[in-house]
């Protein structure tokens, strides 16, 4: 990369992933480090303000998830929070309103709800492996074109809702592959894992300025 | 719509591949991350590296090779062999791998497969099982193929479905390495069974038995090694194959 140095990208304070002890983050540490986007960890309420823009990462059980990131005590400042938001995967889950994973109420910052996949709609669960999006016109997926695949594994999903929906796929239903509501974005697939594709995602994020 | 997914497997010793590669602007070919990486290049959807080390040392050398393909690879990636417990598990988990494949150790120990998936979810356990016809009966074999079990397959796989594994790696021992194609017959028997994804493995010689197992069993992946490894089956041209063929690949 010609752009070898370590400083942040411009408009860029550096990315603080929210470290609630949801699932492993070595992967997007790691995909960040190729970016050369500059990050580092949030374990407290002070660490919040050390970044110009947050990522809630998360793999797992959402309920689950949500009582780690309560323990944090976090919860509050995070939804006061007024600078770039990214949830990924679960941490996409979290930011909406209740998931039907251990019938949990969740951060309730965009009002949709996380479901459960049918099995009866005859598909098989998780929803594993790399799927088309087809993404709105949206500053988180400037230059992805449509249909772009990235890769996914959950199974759960976010109800689509036209108004918070940015980016939707299909498996069995039509559901949103990406939400944003004000400074709040979320992406179920794995940006880290996405190839070229979810890199760009990464970067856009790191690039957003509100 | 969802893609099938195409996976090359890497045989890995001493945190080196072992499998002869011959990939013309490889500089390394015992390494496994610049292997991984030119995998991604060229559209593998997934990669699946199989330790076959035997040495005692061989957790820690595992946890560096995992390390450092996960700072270079951009795609997931699954690790093999010798897993036996949760701690090996989450040390890999740890180091950067999506998901972790067991065989033998849980035949032994199918309570394993249940903590396996309570602690990091199912989507992190794929159940690796070497299937070989014995009798009229498709039997569960350890060993690469050399040792029975008294497990039928059909059986074993199920239950581990029920237990908690997210996907089955089923290899049918009768055609790996025959370079007839797959096992489309079984594949197909056991992917109407189960509700999880299956990866068909073992008989892989032509793009021909690409179409075919995806067109006659329906997996949701296949998984080879010495065609890709020796260059015989490049990967960008099997995706266009597949997509000629109406099979939605990944491009």
């Amino acid at each position: 990369m010609k752009d070898g140095t370590e400083k942040p990208l411009q408009g860029s304070g550096g990315i603080g992933i929210i470290n609630y002890g949801a699932g492993n983050i070595f992967s997007l540490t790691a995909a960040l480090d190729r970016l050369k986007v500059t990050y580092g960890m949030v374990n407290t309420e002070n660490d919040l303000g050390k970044y110009s823009h947050i990522i809630i990462p998360g793999v797992g059980h959402a309920g689950a998830a949500m009582e780690k990131l309560k323990a944090t005590g976090l919860v509050e400042a995070i939804k006061k929070l007024t600078k770039p938001v990214l949830g990924i995967c679960v941490g996409m889950q979290l930011i909406t309103e209740h998931s039907e994973e251990g019938n949990a109420a969740l951060l309730d910052i965009v009002p949709v709800k996380t479901k459960k996949f049918d099995k009866d709609l005859n598909i098989k669960i998780p929803h594993m492996g790399w799927n088309a999006v087809s993404p709105k016109n949206n500053s988180l997926f400037e230059g992805v074109e449509d249909n772009t695949q990235f890769y996914f594994v959950h199974s759960y999903f976010i109800e689509y809702n036209p108004t918070f929906d940015i980016a939707s796929a299909d498996y069995g239903l039509k559901f949103s592959a990406a939400i944003q509501k004000d400074n709040f974005y979320g992406v179920q697939f794995h940006p880290e894992k996405s190839g070229k594709a979810g890199e760009l995602i990464l970067k856009n994020f790191s690039n957003l300025s509100l | 719509m969802l893609s099938k997914r195409i996976i090359p497997c890497l045989d890995v010793k001493d945190g080196r591949t072992v499998k002869g590669v011959n990939f013309v602007d490889l500089r390394d070919a015992g390494d496994p991350v610049e292997l991984a990486a030119q995998y991604a290049q060229q559209g593998a959807d997934e990669l699946v590296f199989l330790d076959i080390t035997a040495t005692h040392e061989r957790r820690k050398t595992m946890i560096e090779m995992v390390k450092s393909v996960a700072r270079q690879l951009n795609i997931p990636f699954t690790i093999g062999g010798g897993i036996t417990e949760i701690a090996d598990a989450e040390a890999l988990l740890n180091a950067g791998a999506d998901k972790i494949s067991i065989n033998s150790a849980a035949v032994r120990n199918p309570k394993l497969i249940e903590e396996l998936a309570k602690a990091f979810g199912v989507q992190f356990v794929v159940l690796a099982v070497d299937t070989k016809h014995v009798d009229g009966k498709n039997m569960v074999h350890l060993n690469g193929g050399r040792l029975i079990t008294e497990l039928e397959t059909e059986n074993w796989i199920k239950q581990a479905e029920d237990l908690g594994a997210g996907e089955i790696l089923l290899t049918s021992m009768d055609h790996d390495g025959t370079k007839a194609g797959f096992d489309c017959g079984l594949l197909g028997k056991i992917n109407q069974m189960i509700n999880i994804p299956i990866i068909a493995s073992g008989g892989a010689g032509n793009m021909d038995h690409f179409t075919e197992v995806f067109q006659k069993a329906n997996v949701d992946a296949a998984l080879a090694a010495s065609v890709f490894h020796y260059g015989e089956i490049l990967i960008p041209d099997l995706k266009q194959e597949l997509k000629r063929n109406q099979i939605p690949v990944r491009i």
